[in-house]
């Protein structure tokens, strides 16, 4: 893999840009790899990142079944923070942010990621109090974060309605200066072509329609290409981890719900932090690019369409109007929606399976993106060493068994 | 917007009108005290979650406020049926009963 510097910018420059070397290979599967990762995401390449350089298991492939990057990696709002309730969430959130620090100088490709601070409304006095509970949790856990007035709110995001008389006045904030956002397509392909420098095999257009088993163990997996060998494979499939799990005969406490989002037509810098209030419903950012990223609520039932039911963003948009009477006249550009694999308890499954071999990153629900670098950490050094990363263990799908669930529906709620 | 038929009401309603209850034909145990973990656990949490026929539980909330069931595609979105609590559904990830 050839670095990307100033020098290598400036020498492609003199032959017009034409002779850039390939991001990654597009190799033939091989008959056996060491791990396969089902689903090239982020999450599913960073995974397989982490496994080569953290743990020399180079003999990786990631199958993905449409195009690296192409899922819920494409499809998310981008904003990163790590100011949960729970300490194992927050320790858990807290590496990924730490990993998002120094990702683009890792990766040596830029992934803009923005500190640009991210505020988290309150609109009552129980929302307040919620609010004073989880950044002092925070700073116990040594995640920076302050409760912030409205009069700082709008310091903070001039254009925001710290009116009284409105139907939901903002009474204050949760404010985490290093929180931000980052280039979603970046990350996957900065994962992608660090993973494939190290030797791993992204294997695109081909999907996984079934998991070989013999004696309780995983011997591999059936593709559109064939069967391909492995004695650990590792599913990280976000909206299909049910349909994955299927496949092996297992049932997950996950259900898959769509989740949409929104963009506006470009407009002139006016939004410089990333917005969100659970209690209103409603999440936005302004992109590089001008247009105001508009985050939405998942719908209320099953559903793998990778659309949704109008009255949500409806909702939202109701929501946006009244924080930002000025966004009221923005025309709004494209609609989407991703299938998110919602947990009851707002957390993650990290975690082996009762199949050996088999392992699962899923669960993530509404808030994936943010988490991208830390779940691979964690979730490489669980399918690597066969026992669950000490940031993982608390994650295990055991837990809705034994009953020990991290409720953080408080600081994850809808509004990721 | 879904448009979804209410056996109670006998009416077509917008989905805006109900809300959802997840997976049907899920018995509550008669001795709950008696599940070990893994069984209470099974009950509470873990769901097919399947892409294509689901059979699921509705609410007519700002209607006859009466629980139903429907058979849905959750990939095309097309409900196929509804009906009442009690009844078995005509149409199965297998085929037509």
């Amino acid at each position: 893999m050839k670095k990307y510097s100033g020098f290598s910018l400036f020498k492609n420059a003199l032959s017009y840009h034409e002779n850039w070397q390939k991001l990654w290979r597009s190799p033939k599967p091989k008959d056996y790899y060491d791990v396969i990762v089902v689903g090239g995401g982020g999450h599913g390449l960073a995974t397989a990142y982490y496994l080569a350089k953290v743990h020399g298991i180079t003999k990786v492939a990631v199958i993905e079944k449409g195009y690296l990057g192409g899922g819920n990696t494409a499809r998310n709002t981008t904003i990163i923070r790590s100011n949960y309730l729970w300490d194992e969430a927050a320790q858990l959130y807290e590496l990924s942010l730490k990993l998002w620090e120094g990702l683009s100088q890792e990766l040596n490709y830029n992934v803009m990621f923005s500190q640009r601070g991210v505020l988290n409304l309150g609109h009552n006095l129980q929302d307040m109090r919620d609010i004073e509970r989880r950044v002092n949790a925070n700073r116990l856990n040594g995640i920076d974060g302050e409760v912030v007035t409205p009069e700082r709110v709008k310091e903070i995001a001039p254009l925001i309605n710290i009116s009284k008389d409105c139907r939901y006045p903002i009474l204050g904030a949760s404010w985490q200066p290093r929180g931000g956002t980052a280039r979603h397509d970046a990350v996957a392909w900065g994962y992608a072509r660090g993973a494939d420098a190290l030797g791993v095999d992204l294997i695109q257009e081909t999907e996984v329609i079934g998991i070989r088993r013999k004696n309780g163990s995983v011997v591999g997996v059936e593709t559109t290409q064939g069967f391909i060998g492995s004695r650990k494979v590792a599913c990280v499939t976000a909206g299909n981890s049910g349909v994955v799990a299927a496949m092996a005969g297992l049932r997950l406490p996950v259900e898959s719900r769509p989740l949409q989002a929104l963009v506006s037509e470009p407009v002139k810098p006016c939004l410089d932090t990333v917005v969100m209030s659970n209690a209103v419903h409603g999440y936005i950012s302004q992109s590089d690019k001008g247009d105001l990223v508009i985050g939405a609520g998942v719908d209320g039932y099953n559903g793998y369409g990778q659309r949704g039911s109008f009255h949500v963003i409806e909702h939202t948009l109701q929501a946006i109007c009244e924080l930002f009477p000025a966004f009221s006249r923005v025309r709004m550009n494209r609609q989407w929606g991703g299938v998110v694999d919602t947990c009851p308890d707002a957390c993650p499954i990290i975690s082996k399976t009762s199949v050996d071999g088999l392992y699962f990153n899923c669960g993530w629900g509404t808030g994936g993106f943010k988490a991208t670098p830390g779940s691979g950490y964690v979730f490489a050094d669980t399918v690597a060493n066969d026992h669950p990363h000490p940031l993982a263990a608390a994650f295990n799908v055991d837990r809705f068994n034994t009953g020990a669930l991290i409720d953080e529906h408080g600081a994850a709620g809808v509004a990721h | 917007m879904l448009l979804i038929h209410c056996p109670h009401c006998r009416e077509d309603r917008e989905e805006e009108e109900y809300s959802y209850s997840g997976e049907a034909h899920i018995v509550r145990p008669l001795e709950p005290e008696a599940l070990s973990d893994q069984e209470w656990g099974d009950y509470l949490f873990f769901r097919k979650n399947p892409k294509g026929i689901h059979h699921e539980m509705w609410y007519h909330a700002v209607g006859c406020r009466r629980y139903f069931y429907a058979t849905r595609n959750t990939l095309s979105y097309e409900i196929i049926e509804t009906y009442k609590v009690g009844e078995q559904p005509q149409v199965s990830a297998q085929g037509a009963a």
